[in-house]
């Protein structure tokens, strides 16, 4: 069995599972946020049912409009906050926390060989973790709450194995946008997408969460990571529980194996309107931006930080430019403040907000008018994705966000760091 | 069976497209967001659907979010099934719990206007206007029956045990 089986037979009570089969999976870890919950508390109770299986497993994160941008948002944040008290959930709010994929691992609550189903597609990102995590819709969490259990098709698994070294510049974002790219936005639809190879063990955990968390993009129902020594490391000091690893068998059937040499990979950019339509960045041209965004459930961690620091120090961003930038928890915020990140996007004249889902989904902090262009550290560029459906946006790596700030325009790091 | 005329839409039909994020401030009011289901793609489609139509698309239908809005306000429109060449997992599961029934099968071969009848049990799209009929995998029983009882709530209320293995 794959690593995907594995989790899944021991979730299911089963000596085995194959693709195609339908199961009903044990659930570890429920969350919903401030967008999906309310729909999901509504069904949840429609069913009847007075209390959710165990409330220590579920988790209400207020993420997306927070701190409220207007009385409807309130609104909804206190129906989660009012649910989760009258539960005794376990209940993240802002100012304490941050975005629910950067904040669910670096609290804890999920861990490898875990199943997770969240409200919100994104989910997938705890696959990093080796984790089957999956995103649902607000009626499939409603029943995982109530019952603890959830029904699934056990998907394939496509290996994808890279090799090589990563030239400078390039990350794991690189990697993702790049298999994006080659297998398109339905390439890996209703399978498992499992990454190995030595330019993966290479990665570090902030970029494993970046690489799992854009399996959705690419149709996926899972990103999953093999558990090696940096995930334990990574876990040690945070586990609320005990876990479990899980390893695949030396005969896994791969329904598909994919290979590639991440040496030959350039930073990546994903022009409009999708995810797969990626461009290496010597092919770019002359794209002229009026924002850029740093932060997200994608690339909003310590690691994505230190990077756009990296270029942006002691450099000034370009006129014409907005820059923002997002660190994905507070936990993250107080260590670019330590580091002297945040003086660093200050001094360059970047703004530095609290923990948001809001620019990336175009609900509040960063909305775009019609006609104007954002160069985003984010996962999707749909039409109307940050805002006027009139408006683009393209996907890149923290450090192509940062230079592309500083030069008015889309461009690598070397065009600007070299250039002392 | 289903009777009613076909919007065709093409490949890669997002949740973005379907629910805009600019009208979320909307998403506790679903009447009101339903107003503006799929404006950017087809801006009379709201205004011209009548309950029971079909919305036809191309590959990997409601690519992206988890939102459950995007599915709930299409059946609030009166849409009584999707018929698309493949959908987007967490677009099926979504559709299938609020009770929309989603066919996978040759959309080609449906021109925007034709008249459809649809067999959700036997799996079969017949396309009145051309004559021609098209074949849909078989839903599993346990998607039927969700269906059947209007979507995984009323199901769940009547089965008490979710027991599918």
């Amino acid at each position: 069995m794959t690593l995907a089986e594995k989790i899944l037979a021991a979730h299911s009570g089963k000596k085995r599972v194959s693709p195609g089969e339908f199961i009903s999976a044990r659930v570890d870890l429920v969350m919903a946020n401030d967008i999906t919950a309310p729909i999901a508390i509504m069904e949840f109770e429609r069913l009847g049912i007075k209390a959710v299986f165990d409330p220590q497993r579920v988790v209400m994160v207020t993420d997306h409009n927070v701190p409220a941008k207007d009385i409807l948002a309130a609104e909804q944040a206190k129906l989660l906050r009012d649910f989760a008290r009258q539960q005794g959930l376990v209940y993240l709010d802002c100012g304490k926390f941050g975005i629910e994929h950067v904040v669910l691992p670096e609290q804890g609550l999920v861990l490898p060989g875990d199943v997770v189903v969240g409200a919100d597609s994104h989910t997938c990102t705890y696959g990093a973790l080796g984790a089957f995590a999956t995103g649902m819709g607000s009626t499939d969490i409603a029943c995982a709450m109530a019952t603890g259990e959830i029904w699934m098709k056990v998907p394939p698994t496509i290996k994808f194995v890279y090799h090589g070294r990563a030239k400078k510049w390039v990350t794991a974002k690189d990697l993702i946008l790049y298999t994006i790219g080659d297998i398109g936005v339905d390439g890996a639809r209703y399978a498992v997408m499992e990454f190995c190879g030595e330019a993966i063990a290479e990665l570090s955990m902030d970029g494993r969460f970046t690489m799992a968390n854009m399996a959705i993009e690419a149709g996926a129902k899972v990103g999953l990571f093999r558990t090696d020594e940096k995930t334990v490391e990574y876990v040690k000091s945070r586990a609320r529980r005990p876990y479990q690893v899980y390893e695949p068998d030396e005969d896994s059937q791969y329904s598909k194996v994919i290979e590639y040499d991440v040496s030959l990979i350039e930073p990546q950019v994903a022009f409009p309107h999708l995810p797969s339509n990626t461009k290496g960045i010597s092919e770019v041209g002359e794209v002229k931006i009026d924002q850029a965004v740093i932060g997200s459930c994608t690339n909003g961690r310590l690691e994505d930080l230190r990077l756009a620091a990296e270029v942006l120090k002691g450099r000034k961003v370009h006129p014409d430019v907005r820059c923002l930038i997002i660190p994905g928890s507070q936990e993250v915020y107080l260590q670019a403040l330590r580091e002297g990140l945040v003086e660093a996007f200050i001094q360059a004249g970047a703004t530095v907000t609290m923990p948001t889902c809001g620019p990336c989904g175009g609900f509040h902090m960063g909305v775009l008018a019609p006609g104007e262009r954002c160069i985003a550290t984010t996962n999707r560029n749909f039409v109307g994705r940050m805002g006027s459906p009139k408006s683009e946006v393209y996907l890149a790596n923290p450090a192509i966000a940062a230079a592309s700030a500083i030069l008015g325009q889309i461009g690598g790091p070397e065009e600007v760091v070299d250039k002392k | 069976m289903l009777r009613g005329r076909a919007f065709k839409f093409g490949d890669n039909i997002s949740t973005d497209d379907i629910t805009p994020g600019r009208w979320f401030h909307l998403r506790s009011n679903l009447p009101e967001l339903a107003k503006h289901l799929l404006e950017d793609v087809n801006p009379d489609f709201v205004s011209q659907v009548k309950p029971g139509d079909f919305i036809v698309a191309g590959r990997n239908f409601g690519l992206g979010s988890s939102r459950e809005h995007a599915a709930v306000i299409i059946k609030m429109a009166g849409v009584s099934a999707i018929v698309a060449k493949s959908v987007a997992r967490i677009f099926f599961r979504n559709a299938i719990n609020v009770g929309l029934p989603v066919l996978i099968c040759d959309s080609d071969k449906i021109e925007d206007g034709d008249e459809l009848e649809v067999d959700l049990k036997g799996g079969k799209v017949k396309n009145v206007t051309t004559g021609s009929e098209l074949t849909s995998g078989k839903f599993p029983e346990v998607m039927l029956s969700i269906i059947d009882e209007g979507g995984l709530i009323p199901y769940i209320k009547k089965h008490k045990d979710f027991d599918i293995s």
